[in-house]
């Protein structure tokens, strides 16, 4: 555990030297309270709606960006070399760098406190449906972040990890439409919309919290860190 | 400290690396030659624990690198030929990671890379970035890591690569200031580096064990002091006529020098004898001066071509 939290604080600060922290954080928030702006304005209720399903999509074009440096720089600069030979598990730099962007995620969405601040401070809201948004949002952007670092765990090439990241991701965004493509097979359209990772989120942004969908992204999660964790031991091989 | 028993490594079809077996004990400073492309680079990340090796084992310190790799990573120094290191941290960040992962924990940590920083002469750069830093620099810093937790087995890839000349000499220095503590294995294809440094040599070509010995014995298996040098103080003609009288002496070549009646002369001697009693014996009864003499074995550059491109020396592990 030791070794998983010394990889996360070295990622972490060097998230923090680059721009890259900064610039991300800074789109995400000009961006999300652009989109809480208009819904407020139009609609006229104390709501996140807006802010959270806006954000959901936003999440999904900025995760693998910022996760595709984490391995795939490693490989890139030969660092992974020295890594790989220290005594640290394999799985323990995966975990490591993705908490790193794990607390970059926790602190964007830290910063969009404010919205609802707002809404408490000058309307009435429903507390129930801020919650489970909030909540969902978390865990939509935590499955992001590790099909990002699974991305960056295939290529030497930042922008290739970052291109493939946000493939993947939308090939699961979308993926609950693709059971029309069978309409003679229910089976199989169930199975896609379950697969499809946005059709977890709706029920969050409505209030409820269903078991199954909070099992649905965690078990993402750890298919992808799983994944990401064998690519990086491929690379031993090769 | 290090025991590799028939190591092999294929890339497909491609062998890197075919049936190595040597072992390196406590304290010694093994050199390991080869031109370009021979299979160094694989061993030593195979030894480091970075690729599992295709057949064969190899430990450290006891430990095996495959089975027990990270108790074997633990007892084990590496810098890459490349000298990989994070250019956006600073050189004290860098070594606090590096001491974090090798599981050193505070004070001893924050001991260790003082120490380091100090040995390495990396005070004054302790708190740039490393990208900012010089080759040679950056070659310190990759030094003080694989010191750091104070392994047992160093393993160094062309340590000296791309640095300037001076550096190189510091750096040869360190290596055997470091033979002190450390069991080393060194890579390297600049052959007076490795008779300097070493102990002990393998020489290693295309993937196979071609020699293991000390960098003298090489020499001597080879060649023998077959060639021998003097310097003498004496009238030319009648010394080189005295020398060749000598027996098991072929030829006696000389040049002047510069000084006032001292003549270089050169001996070659018939394979497999050593005549150099007998002529230092000879120059001293006939009342000449005898200032220097020297035998002269194949140079370790020599050996490697012949090892590496013809004849195949009988090994012994």
């Amino acid at each position: 555990m030791r070794n998983v939290l010394a990889i996360a604080g070295k990622e972490l600060n060097s998230y923090f030297t680059s721009p890259m922290a900064y610039v991300i954080t800074a789109v995400f928030l000009a961006m999300s309270g652009l989109f809480f702006a208009q819904d407020l304005n139009i609609s006229q209720i104390a709501r996140l709606q807006g802010f959270l399903g806006a954000s959901s999509f936003l999440l999904l074009l900025l995760s693998p960006i910022l996760t595709m440096r984490l391995l795939a720089e490693e490989q890139k600069l030969g660092t992974l070399e020295l890594l790989l030979t220290a005594p640290v598990r394999d799985h323990e730099v995966v975990l490591g760098k993705y908490l790193a962007a794990l607390g970059i995620l926790l602190g964007m969405l830290a910063l969009t406190l404010y919205y609802p601040l707002l809404l408490i401070l000058f309307a009435q809201p429903d507390y129930g449906p801020m919650l489970s948004g909030y909540f969902g949002l978390l865990l939509l952007g935590a499955a992001f972040l590790s099909v990002g670092l699974f991305a960056s765990s295939l290529s030497s090439n930042q922008i290739v990890a970052a291109v493939l990241g946000i493939g993947i991701l939308i090939l699961l965004w979308v993926m609950g439409t693709a059971g029309n493509l069978a309409p003679n097979l229910p089976l199989v359209k169930t199975v896609l919309e379950y697969l499809a990772i946005s059709s977890h989120f709706s029920d969050m942004l409505r209030g409820v919290i269903d078991t199954k969908d909070v099992v649905y992204y965690l078990s993402v999660i750890a298919v992808a860190l799983f994944f990401s964790t064998r690519s990086l031991e491929t690379r031993r091989w090769r | 400290m290090i025991d590799v028993q028939h190591l092999s490594k294929h890339y497909g079809d491609f062998i890197a690396i075919e049936d190595i077996t040597f072992h390196v004990p406590k304290g010694e400073i093994l050199g390991f030659l080869g031109p370009n492309g021979a299979g160094k680079t694989t061993t030593m990340r195979i030894l480091t624990g970075y690729m599992p090796p295709t057949s064969g084992t190899a430990t450290i310190a006891g430990c095996d690198v495959f089975f027990q790799s990270l108790e074997a990573r633990q007892h084990i120094g590496y810098l890459p030929e490349t000298v990989p290191l994070y250019s956006d941290m600073t050189v004290r960040s860098y070594l606090g990671f590096q001491a974090a992962i090798h599981g050193l924990r505070d004070p001893r940590k924050r001991e260790r890379i003082s120490d380091v920083i100090e040995r390495m002469r990396l005070e004054e750069y302790a708190d740039t970035i490393i990208g900012k830093l010089s080759k040679g620099f950056r070659q310190r810093v990759g030094v003080a890591q694989a010191i750091l937790h104070e392994p047992d087995v160093l393993v160094l890839d062309e340590p000296t690569i791309g640095i300037d000349p001076i550096q190189v000499v510091e750096t040869r220095q360190l290596i055997k200031d470091l033979g002190k503590d450390h069991t080393i294995i060194l890579s390297s294809h600049i052959l007076p580096e490795v008779s300097m440094v070493c102990q002990r040599v393998i020489i290693i070509n295309d993937g196979r064990l071609v020699a293991v010995d000390t960098p003298e014995n090489l020499s001597a298996r080879l060649g023998g002091p077959e060639r021998v040098r003097m310097q003498v103080r004496g009238p030319a003609r009648e010394v080189a006529a005295a020398l060749r009288d000598v027996g098991g002496v072929q030829s006696v070549d000389w040049e002047e020098t510069g000084n006032e009646g001292v003549y270089r002369f050169q001996v070659q001697c018939r394979a497999g004898r050593d005549a150099r009693p007998q002529l230092a014996g000879m120059v001293v009864q006939r009342r000449w001066d005898l200032l220097e003499m020297q035998a002269l074995g194949l140079s370790l550059e020599d050996i490697f071509l012949q090892l590496t491109t013809h004849e195949e020396l009988p090994v012994h592990a």
